[in-house]
């Protein structure tokens, strides 16, 4: 295991049981600053169930979980959130009645301060408007600033996910399948976007396409049945025997 | 400046009500004035209503509480200043308006901060069940109160000047001062649903799970949200109060809490102005509808579920522009 010290995010015999599934099987888990930290595995692996708990939204049973240094694991969500984990659903959880800017600009609010102020008129602050446009600019929606957001399409309601998480300038991205059913031409969009954020952003990655993991990670961690089987760089994953006989080996690799 | 529908209505509607003292006046319906005056009061409880339900997607079947409890507090500072009676050492109470009317937004704002403390813990069918409940409870505790005519309710002397500038028995004078303060909470619910807390409420509604993720601590903003609503209520029954010269615990009784909701779906959730529409139509049917039916109800039942499924946003939905009539709130 890599050393704690330089870890971003130090996750440490994780476990979470519903009933009698074992959704996260005593996981260990290190992010260290400015990589992208893919997490792959089968269906009902517990990768969701992973992220929910590093978020804050399900409490785990066990273990603990250190980001930057300090233990969060019993704080909520919208704690966290402060300390700069962002995250984005592998099913879209965005406004559907407010317009694209007005779900990034609520997300830049997150971070300007306390929301106590009753009197001027938010959608007319350029401090929560134009840093929200300059985001969606940068995820491709710089079009489409003013269409609900239940009117966008299905890929574009996934960029828009990730335009609200990087608008809360976070320090660790965990991003849940943020391709999850796309089409072909917009998963390429995608997976351009978040080649322009590695280098930037700490990112824990969910996902399933194989080709896009293995271009775009640091390192991998794979999880079987709630628990890692192997996390190393792409390539000792590759030749892992165990990895392949257990999740690449099984078709899509 | 182009005006759009709405805006005109809202003139228009706002220039009538201007106009109706005078109008009852000279076509000899003055008792008209202290009726609208009633409406009046009851749309600024709507109004209030609506920044929690429209905006906050909080189905608070309590409402009328609030309003009740401003309006007993006015009530028992005028009975104990009318009857010389001490209230609290020797202090015999007070009919200035400016104590009584800010006490009861103080005391119903704060009632509304302690019910939406626990209350606010649940969504759903349970938070319309426990707000019903805490409405129940201090319905209850005034039909015991015997001390203040209990059921029978505690008539006072109504003989409050307001500012001391406008007296309420002056039946025009009050009720233009009911208007203007109707106007007011319009005005200061607009500016505040468009603020930045008040896109956090509406955020929430839209999709707590969301905000939390993003940082919000969303608990504190609806809160806040439910104790402005309740303190605003709070004032309309100060109104209504001075109105009467007359309370009894009737007026927080759960079917009154129904009609606020009836009122702010009738006239358009999420709009403000939606519900003062929304009071002026539910109690003119209310008052009309009898003289052909006693069974009313069984008539504006239908109307109402059909608008709620066919005008999402009510009657005022109808001169909205297009893109808000279904959806997001500006
Ligand atoms: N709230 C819950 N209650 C009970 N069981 C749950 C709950 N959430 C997840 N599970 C179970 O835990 C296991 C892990 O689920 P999880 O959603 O984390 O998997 P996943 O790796 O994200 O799968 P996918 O690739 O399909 O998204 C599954 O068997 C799932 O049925
Ligand atoms: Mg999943």
């Amino acid at each position: 295991m890599a050393a704690a010290t330089e870890a971003l995010l130090a996750v440490e015999g994780l476990v979470k049981r519903f009933g009698g599934l074992t959704a996260t099987d005593n996981v260990c888990l290190d992010i260290r600053k400015g990589e992208i930290h893919a997490i792959i595995g089968p269906n009902g692996a517990g990768k969701t169930t992973l992220v929910a708990q590093l978020a804050g939204e399900v409490a785990p049973n066990g273990g603990t979980i250190r980001f930057s240094g300090r233990d969060v694991t019993r704080l909520p969500v919208d704690a966290r959130a402060r300390l700069g984990i962002a995250r984005s659903y592998q099913i879209t959880s965005v406004f559907r009645a407010f317009t694209a800017l007005d779900n990034v600009a609520m997300a830049v609010q997150a971070t300007d301060g306390h929301s106590f102020r009753f009197w001027r008129a938010a959608r007319n602050e350029s401090a929560l408007r134009d840093p929200a446009r300059a985001i969606l600019e940068r995820v491709g929606l710089g079009a489409r600033t003013d269409v609900r957001a239940v009117n966008l399409a299905h890929g574009e309601q996934r960029q828009l996910e990730i335009a609200m998480a990087l608008a809360t300038r976070p320090s660790l991205l965990l991003l849940d399948e943020p391709m999850a059913g796309m089409g072909k031409d917009e998963s390429e969009r995608m997976t351009r976007l978040l080649a322009r954020l590695k280098g930037e952003e700490t990112i824990l990655l969910v996902e399933h396409d194989m080709d896009v993991v293995f271009a775009l990670a640091d390192r991998i961690t794979v999880l079987v049945y709630g628990r890692v089987i192997a996390s190393d760089v792409p390539e000792a994953i590759r030749a892992n025997p165990e990895v392949r006989a257990a999740y690449l080996g099984e078709g899509d690799a | 400046m182009k005006l759009d529908r709405r805006t005109w209505f809202v003139i228009l509607l706002l220039m009538a009500l201007a106009a109706l003292p005078l109008v009852a006046t000279l076509a000899g319906q003055e008792f008209q004035i202290a009726q609208f005056r009633r409406i009046l009061i009851f749309a600024i409880a709507a109004v209030s209503l609506d920044l929690i339900l429209g905006y906050g997607g909080m189905v608070c079947f309590g409402h009328a509480a609030f309003f009740g409890v401003g309006a007993y507090v006015v009530a028992i500072l005028n009975w104990h200043a009318g009857r010389e009676v001490p209230l609290i050492g020797t202090w015999m109470g007070t009919n200035n308006v400016l104590v009584t009317w800010t006490a009861a937004v103080l005391v119903s704002g704060g009632a509304a901060f302690l019910i939406g403390l626990v209350s606010l813990r649940t969504t759903g069918i349970y938070f319309i069940m426990i707000t019903l409940a805490f409405a129940q409870m201090i319905y209850f505790f005034f039909v015991s109160l015997r001390a203040y005519g209990g059921d029978d309710g505690l008539r006072f002397d109504g003989d409050t000047v307001a500012f001391g500038l406008i007296d309420t028995q002056d039946d025009a004078a009050f009720y233009y001062l009911v208007l203007a303060v109707l106007c007011g909470v319009l005005y200061a619910g607009r500016r505040m649903v468009n603020s930045r807390f008040g896109m956090v409420v509406q955020a929430c509604r839209e999709n707590e799970r969301r905000m939390k993720a993003l940082g919000f601590p969303t608990a504190r903003y609806k809160l806040a949200a439910f104790a402005i609503a309740g303190a605003t209520a709070g004032l309309a029954g100060a109104l209504f109060a001075a109105h009467e010269s007359y309370i009894s615990p009737s007026i927080m009784h759960w079917t009154r809490s129904g009609d606020l909701i009836v009122m702010v779906v009738l006239g358009g959730m999420g709009t403000l102005f939606g519900p003062v529409v929304g009071a002026l139509a539910f109690l003119f049917l209310e008052k009309t509808l009898p003289d052909y039916t006693e069974h009313w109800m069984v008539v504006f039942g239908p109307i109402l579920l059909l608008l709620v499924l066919f005008a999402r946003r009510g009657i005022f939905g109808w001169f909205l522009p297009k893109e808000e009539r279904d959806g997001g709130s500006h």
